[in-house]
């Protein structure tokens, strides 16, 4: 029989040391983690970013990823919007009890390939086990350095600046509807580390006055947040956006708009003119990036408007997405 | 059929009488402004949005009546998500499931016949919205549903018919010169009906598909009529919609439902323009035919203007004030396809077009 989660795994008692001997411990081991103190002790030195976020998707395993990978590359992929080199990472478990231990263990096995794939540590967890049907939620908090030199941050968008997407929008969240939704299709998550691909264009010269991550809310709500932060007007070409067609045909058919829908490892760049191109290749060149495409431009100073401009030449306001939107997906 | 290029220029230096078309179906009135189509004609030709969306014709006291049912024990109300947030006269299903009632939004009706099997502990409340378009899903639900012996489902239906909310617009309003008829509808009911309107209300009627380039060629297609002073009805929706229409879904229809009079939000009762369950199917029904008046609009909501295409959403006092989408207070705001919902969206809440 499959050996399930139950309240003892987390009293603290014996239980719970097996469970952090045969899981945790097994896949996520480091000389940090190791000493098992109760807290990590970091030597830190220069600018660091933070960040933290909560993961609750369901189901836990789709097409191209899994809740433990999205759980590392989300919160290391909001270090380097920052433009920050993610280093540490923590993890926070609520279980609850009836998961299977084989399948928690895969999601650590995953969540450990995927920090090492982001160079990150994990540096400190926690589990917590309460009632309920086998659900299984993740925190976890990043610290990353700055290195000297770099700027990014929403309010940084300037006038004249091209405006590039990393790759095709709504994949993730198209994923996770079709395996809710039982259709058969071959559409997979984009889940995946970013920082890989803002290094490139770091590498390649090219100034960056902003990054975000094209996550919840989708690239409408993005630029929205960017266009207001920064308190200019942007210009998008519709025809420029790149989508899979068996996205763009699952949308068609579920009246989705791939403008709001969420990503997991795509971002958007904005950089001044003279270094649109350079910082495109960069990107080009990364697995992430291999779709990029400039999509629009900084038109100038402004209350945050962001105008599309339709293949027949006529041209609309993007808002940002209200309500929820559909439901949770990461 | 001139090319797309010539039908833009033209409808860009338009220059004759000021002409007003309604877009029946928010679909279509959804894709008019993701195509930037506005802002490609001439000013003098008026796009008014129509009684086409299911959720914005859905009176208050059906959002009530589904209340009643989630309130009792062991029963669950399944929606499609954009009723969720349609305000009630006390509150929403979704506002209601955050006190404890179970709702639970789905994509399609064969869902609900899946879970009342698996649960056959509890009812399982559908709310059936929706036009000629959605009743066959609903009546292939219940078949479905009478084939495995599911018996714990009731639907409350709020089903509507376009054409005779089509004849109570042209009835009742001055100054349409003609109709840009629902695309998905029309591919149930087909394009021959409306050439009795057209020849009743001697106005142009004109099926068309949900491209920009269906829209511009329908709107190019009421122009000239309007033009040559012609009324006459047709199908620029080839690909889609049959003369005859689905002969299958329509028999499908026939088969579960019968017509009857319907209140839709703003407008009150128009007659034959709603489908009820046929008395052999009584079990499924939950009460629908009770819905015979719908409670007071608020004050200032002026819904009932705007889906009839006498005002745009913009010139509702509660428009971005009181009535957003985060703070709905008719559904034409909450809907995908609710006039003021596009209008809001396509402006960032200032009611300004570009």
């Amino acid at each position: 029989m499959t050996e399930k989660i139950t309240m003892a795994h987390g009293s603290g008692g014996r239980s719970g040391a097996d469970l952090m001997e045969k899981v945790f411990a097994k896949h996520f081991s480091n000389e940090v983690l190791d000493r098992m103190e109760d807290a990590a002790v970091l030597d830190i030195s220069g600018r660091a970013a933070v960040s933290t976020d909560s993961f609750v998707v369901t189901p836990h395993f789709f097409k191209g990823g899994d809740i433990g990978k999205l759980a590392v590359c989300g919160t290391a992929n909001d270090l380097a919007m920052m433009g920050a080199v993610p280093k540490y990472i923590t993890c926070g478990f609520i279980l609850e009890e009836g998961l299977a231990i084989e399948e928690l263990e895969r999601i650590a096995a995953s969540m450990a390939k995927a920090a090492e794939d982001a160079g990150v540590r994990i540096v400190a967890g926690d589990t917590k086990v309460v009632e309920g049907k086998g659900g299984l939620y993740i925190n976890t908090t990043g610290i990353g350095i700055i290195p000297e030199g770099r700027n990014a941050g929403a309010a940084g968008c300037k006038e004249g600046d091209a405006i590039i997407l990393s790759g095709t929008l709504g994949d993730h969240h198209a994923c996770i509807l079709s395996a809710r939704m039982g259709m058969e299709n071959d559409i997979k998550s984009d889940c995946a580390f970013l920082g890989h691909a803002v290094e490139k264009i770091y590498a390649a010269g090219a100034e960056v006055h902003a990054m975000r991550d094209v996550t919840r809310g989708g690239l409408g709500t993005i630029l929205n947040e960017l266009a207001e932060a920064s308190g200019v007007d942007m210009e998008l070409e519709e025809s420029s956006l790149p989508v899979r067609p068996e996205v763009r045909g699952l949308c068609g058919i579920l009246g989705l708009e791939p403008l709001y829908m969420g990503n997991e490892g795509k971002m958007i760049a904005v950089v001044p003119e003279k270094d649109a191109e350079k910082a495109l290749t960069a990107l080009k060149e990364t697995p992430e990036g291999r779709d990029a495409a400039i999509i629009g431009r900084v038109t100038g100073k402004g209350e945050g408007e962001v105008i599309m401009n339709t293949p027949l030449g006529g041209s609309r306001i993007v808002d940002m997405l209200y309500g929820e939107g559909l439901p949770r997906i990461c | 059929m001139r090319d797309i290029k010539e039908i833009i220029g033209y409808l860009r230096a338009y220059d004759g009488p000021e002409l007003k078309f309604m877009e029946v179906c928010g679909t279509h009135t959804a894709a008019i402004f993701k195509s930037g189509i506005r802002s490609l004609i001439s000013p003098k030709i008026h796009l008014i949005s129509g009684p086409g969306c299911p959720v914005c014709v859905t009176p208050t006291a059906y959002i009530d009546r589904l209340l009643e049912y989630g309130r009792r024990e062991n029963h669950v109300i399944c929606s499609f998500g954009d009723m969720l947030k349609v305000p009630g006269s006390g509150c929403s299903l979704s506002e209601a499931k955050g006190e404890g009632v179970n709702v639970r939004m789905i994509y399609s009706p064969p869902d609900v016949a899946d879970m009342a099997e698996k649960e056959r502990d509890k009812t399982f409340v559908m709310a059936a919205v929706g036009f000629e378009t959605t009743a066959p899903a609903y009546a292939l639900m219940l078949k479905e549903a009478k084939g495995r012996g599911i018996d714990n489902i009731r639907l409350v239906t709020a089903l509507k018919r376009v054409i005779p909310a089509l004849s109570w617009i042209c009835e009742n309003e001055e100054g349409i010169d003609g109709f840009i008829c629902p695309g998905h509808v029309s591919t149930i009911i087909g394009s021959d009906i409306y050439a009795p309107l057209a020849e009743r209300y001697k106005k142009p009627f004109v099926v068309a598909g949900f491209e920009a380039e269906h829209l511009l060629a329908a709107i190019y297609d009421l122009v000239r009529c309007a033009e040559k002073g012609e009324a006459r009805a047709d199908n620029l929706y080839t690909s889609g919609v049959r003369s005859e229409g689905n002969l299958k879904a329509l028999a499908l229809i026939d088969e579960y439902f019968e017509t009857g009079d319907a209140v839709w939000r703003g407008l009150g009762r128009i007659p034959e323009s709603g489908y009820y369950l046929r008395e052999e199917f009584a079990g499924f029904d939950g009460g629908s035919r009770g819905l015979d008046s719908d409670s007071e609009l608020p004050e200032a909501c002026r819904c009932a203007d705007v889906i009839v295409g006498r005002i745009s959403p913009d010139m509702c006092p509660m428009f971005g004030n009181a009535c957003r989408p985060e703070t709905p207070y008719g559904p034409c705001m909450v809907s995908a396809e609710g006039a003021c919902g596009i209008w809001f969206r396509n402006s960032k809440g200032t009611g300004k077009q570009i």
